[in-house]
């Protein structure tokens, strides 16, 4: 049968419509725009912690041949910062500088070697300050405030109570309690930070190119810190090398850039080395928790108790938001009640930290789910049913306003545990092996967005021409996650159209519509809703077009992609005759799809800060892991990962399987080996050899079971796919080492000194057993 | 100082005046225009810079341009013939061996220089060859297959 039909790529194994650039070295990525005479810009950064500035002589720099401009303090007065609420950074250090490393100046000249030069020639003169670089020395009584509107270098404190909790322990048959804590951890994402700024002197206007997530936030800030009207600035998001968060905020680079590129009159590029990539920071905070939990005897959950301290750094950045996830996101994946939450956001002279992957989760899911690994032997209970005497039913809300409409956690723990084995080998494997299992979850975008302007949350526009080629307008950033193919896919599938018909182009503020950013995995669903409201809309004209030149009704039209038909008998009307025939009106059509959030996903009012959380969706993550443990060395190898992710709708197989392998693959880092380490504040770890990113040889196989759930407000039936999978490998291994060792590790991260330590201490607790070891089992 | 360097480069004859100093890296990226070779370190820690020469996998980063002269270096620009994806090119797309794409390249140019050596390599020897090139974004697990997919398409005649 050659019956033409629509083309149809949803659900199936898509490559990145993208690829093709990447593979070939043809992407071009910030540092790649090599304008013919531009200029080399350097920053000069602080070597204090903590101090006052008394001046910045750059005298002697600005006498070096070469040099074009110098920017310090004096040439920006204004802060910059993501939240409306705290932005409290200068993109050059004024008065005090607060971490080592925060920018001081900066020079554009005419090479590299130049403005190397320049820096040397720059001094900074200082009263050094007392400086803080855990969270605890910061909270000090007699500490100096590290910002004068930040008392006790306290960020935000955060207090919740739902429910009663005290009642909740008074009943429970079992209460434990746990301590953890989390080292800070970095992105660390392949490409470095980079700009490139071009300054039209003669219309006052300025184009930045920019390695962000965030274009139209670095917009914001620009036309903030220069002091120029928005319509002024062009952003251009060019290719981005992974982002995992720390591009979700205006980072200096671009805002420095910018400085130097209108002070010099010129274009000035901007590209910072792989330690001051690590500097520039953004990551996740080191994190202290305290948590207890109440259980009946059954293993249902009856009251939690949960205090938080982050350390975040010497800014504010995303910090209120971050502790404010850590409390709300205890929700939404088990049926919780009379739940008590503690957080303290710290300012502290450290980098800045941000918004990394799993914002604000990750931690306290590392808590929750070792915790209950440990009750779950307590009350003779296995670990997949203790989850599974919590489960919610959705639809509902919890008891902090969040909104679930699906649920495929159920579907998770099924797919783990049969994948893996569980029930025939837990507790059967050789001595030194073990089994562990966790589970997570998180928000497919955050429900209000940052900037709250009043208009949609998203906006995406088709441009359909005599050619019949359809380009797909957005500013949804693209970092490597394939939000553009994605897009790309949604909008093909309305149409019934193969994927070569469309082209995409993003991130370039002169051209695309705004669009709030590649954040709180938030574009597929939020944008990739959008755009099917735009091809929706470009489909209802080009079938009303058919319409008129079938002379039929619009209802009895059959769209069939390439063949537009009143009825099976019809030859129909090819896609070209009728674009050709809707051109007839308006010529070129423009269409435009919007995407609101429901207000009821908007969050809570119970407590100060309880829309944070609030999403659309919720997506879910089952994972076991399995370890080998060597005694001897205290080297943990993962042998092998089972994960079940519930994204609703798999939009596409490839990408979802990369997304959700990237994310396990990423905990198993911030488990095992990475750690942002200071020396009286200076970063000991800003290169990637004292940086441990796992490497090929150290990571294992990841089996990845897709779980759709069918989300109703979700595109196709979608959630998110990037992030909800990271938080449980990290339970999930500490569980599989507990397995296998009878070791609890509730410190991250869990490296081979840690192991080797713990097993020695064992070995002179006990010598009279020494030899004997065992798994813990039967213990 | 300076010199003239003489070199193949991807195929072709090339002579530049460059100074000693100069990075092999930047005399690609910055001297001859070539940025699909990328930066990504501060020197030696994660292989987005590997290039061929004489077809064995080398950091740029860590070599000096001048060392170069009178051999034959191919960078990732090189691998398609007449615009098509080569062996490799075409395993790291189409099994999504790339994500973000900035460690591409040089995951691509190792994947071609074990390849060139190694028609049937087992898993371990894709493991062995790429244990120097850090990728953030997939967990390697798909750039295993698309190595081994490389090396199918190369087995059926194709180059890498």
């Amino acid at each position: 049968m050659n019956e033409i039909a629509p083309a149809h790529t949803i659900g199936a194994y898509v490559p990145m419509v993208d690829g093709p650039e990447k593979v070939s070295g043809r992407a071009k990525y910030t540092a790649d725009f090599i304008a013919p005479g531009m200029l080399a810009g350097r920053i000069f950064r602080s070597p204090y912690s903590h101090a006052e500035i008394l001046e910045v002589d750059i005298s002697a720099a600005a006498k070096l041949p070469g040099v074009k401009a110098i920017v310090t303090g004096a040439d920006c007065a204004s802060t910059f910062g993501v939240l409306p609420i705290a932005r409290s950074e200068h993109p050059l250090a004024r008065e005090r500088v607060r971490y080592s490393g925060e920018p001081v100046a900066a020079v554009a000249a005419v090479d590299d070697a130049t403005a190397k030069e320049a820096l040397r020639r720059i001094k900074l003169k200082v009263r050094e300050l007392p400086a803080y670089h855990s969270a605890h020395a910061a909270m000090a009584v007699d500490a100096v405030d590290i910002h004068a509107h930040r008392p006790h270098n306290i960020e935000r404190d955060v207090y919740f109570e739902l429910g009663d909790v005290a009642a909740g322990f008074a009943a429970a048959d079992l209460v434990r309690e746990g301590t953890y804590n989390c080292a800070e951890v970095c992105q660390n994402q392949m490409e470095m930070h980079a700009a490139l700024a071009d300054y039209d002197a003669v219309r006052d206007r300025i184009t930045v190119h920019a390695s962000t997530q965030v274009p139209y936030y670095v917009h914001l800030m620009l036309s903030q810190t220069l002091g120029m009207d928005m319509s002024r600035i062009r952003v251009i998001k060019p290719h981005v090398g992974g982002g995992f968060g720390c591009r979700t905020e205006a980072l200096n680079v671009e805002l420095i850039a910018a400085l130097l590129a209108r002070k010099s009159g010129g274009c000035v590029r901007i590209m910072v080395n792989r330690e001051e990539t690590f500097i520039t920071h953004r990551g996740r905070p080191e994190t202290d928790i305290h948590l207890k939990i109440g259980m009946r005897k059954d293993g249902r959950i009856i009251a939690v108790e949960c205090e938080c301290i982050q350390r975040g750094g010497a800014h504010s950045g995303y910090g209120i938001v971050t502790i404010l996830y850590a409390g709300s996101m205890l929700y939404a994946i088990y049926d919780l009640h009379n739940v008590k939450y503690l957080g303290k956001r710290v300012l502290t002279n450290t980098p800045p930290c941000g918004a990394f992957r799993g914002h604000g989760t990750v931690d306290i899911r590392f808590a929750f789910e070792s915790l209950l690994d440990e009750m779950a032997p307590a009350l003779g209970i296995d670990p997949f049913a203790l989850r599974r005497a919590n489960l919610m039913s959705a639809p509902t809300f919890t008891d902090n306003d969040l909104m679930v409409n699906s649920y495929g956690l159920p579907q998770c723990l099924d797919w783990v545990e049969a994948a893996s084995g569980w029930r025939a080998r837990k507790g059967k494997l050789p001595r030194g092996k073990g089994l562990g299992m966790a589970c997570s979850h998180y928000i497919s975008g955050a429900s209000k967005p940052v900037n709250w302007t009043g208009e949609p949350h998203a906006t995406v526009k088709l441009k359909l021409d005599f050619d019949g080629s359809i380009v797909l307008l957005t500013g949804a950033a693209d970092i490597g996650q394939g939000s553009s193919t994605i897009l790309v896919q949604s909008v093909a599938e309305v149409l019934g159209l193969d994927l070569s018909r469309i082209r995409i182009i993003s991130g370039d503020s002169d051209v695309v519509p705004k669009d709030n950013g590649s954040y709180s995995s938030r574009v597929t669903f939020i944008v990739g809703n959008a755009a099917i409201d735009a091809a929706n809309n470009l489909k209802a004209m080009l079938i009303a077009a058919a319409a008129r030149k079938l002379e039929a009704k619009p209802g009895e039209i059959e769209c069939l992609g390439e063949l537009y038909r009143a009825g099976a008998q019809d030859k129909g009307l090819t896609f070209s005759e009728v674009v050709t025939e809707a051109l007839k009106d308006s010529g070129t059509i423009t269409v435009t799809g919007t995407y609101s959030t429901l207000p009821e996903s908007h969050g809570g009012k119970k407590y100060r800060g309880a829309a944070i959380g609030g999403s659309m969706g919720y997506s879910y993550s089952a994972q076991v892991v399995e370890v080998s443990v060597d005694e001897e060395t205290g080297v943990v190898t993962v042998d092998r990962v089972w994960v079940a992710h519930d994204c609703g709708k798999a939009l596409n197989r490839l990408t979802v399987e990369g997304q959700v392998q990237g994310s396990v693959w990423m905990g198993m880092g911030q488990a095992m080996s990475e750690e942002a380490a200071y020396h009286d504040g200076l970063m000991l770890t800003a290169n990637m050899l004292d940086y441990r990113v796992p490497t090929i040889q150290d990571s294992p196989p990841i089996e990845v079971g897709i779980v759709e759930s069918n989300d109703p407000h979700g595109p196709f039936g979608a959630k998110e796919a990037g992030e909800g999978s990271l938080a449980a490998f990290l339970p999930a291994l500490t569980n599989a080492i507990a397995d296998a060792t009878g070791l609890r590790f509730n410190d991250l991260p869990v490296t081979p000194d840690r192991v080797f330590a713990a097993l020695e201490r064992r070995r002179r607790a006990a010598p009279s057993r020494r030899g004997e070891g065992g798994n813990g089992r039967g213990a | 100082m300076a010199r003239i360097l003489q070199l193949m480069l991807n195929g072709r004859a090339r002579r530049d005046a460059i100074p000693d100093n100069l990075l092999l890296l930047d005399y690609l990226r910055e001297t001859v225009g070539l940025t699909g070779t990328k930066t990504g370190c501060d020197g030696g820690e994660c292989g987005a810079c590997t290039v061929l020469i004489d077809n064995q996998p080398c950091l740029s980063c860590l070599t000096l341009a001048a060392v170069v002269d009178g051999l034959k270096v191919d960078t990732v620009e090189s691998l398609a013939t007449d615009g098509r994806l080569s062996a490799v090119q075409r395993g790291f797309h189409e099994k999504l061996g790339s994500q973000c794409g900035y460690c591409t390249p040089g995951f691509i140019m190792a994947s071609a220089g074990l390849l060139r050596r190694n028609k049937h390599p087992s898993e371990d020897e894709i493991r062995e060859a790429l244990g120097s090139n850090i990728c953030r974004c997939t967990g390697y697990v798909k750039i295993i297959e698309a190595v081994k997919h490389a090396a199918e398409l190369c087995a059926a005649g194709a180059s890498p």
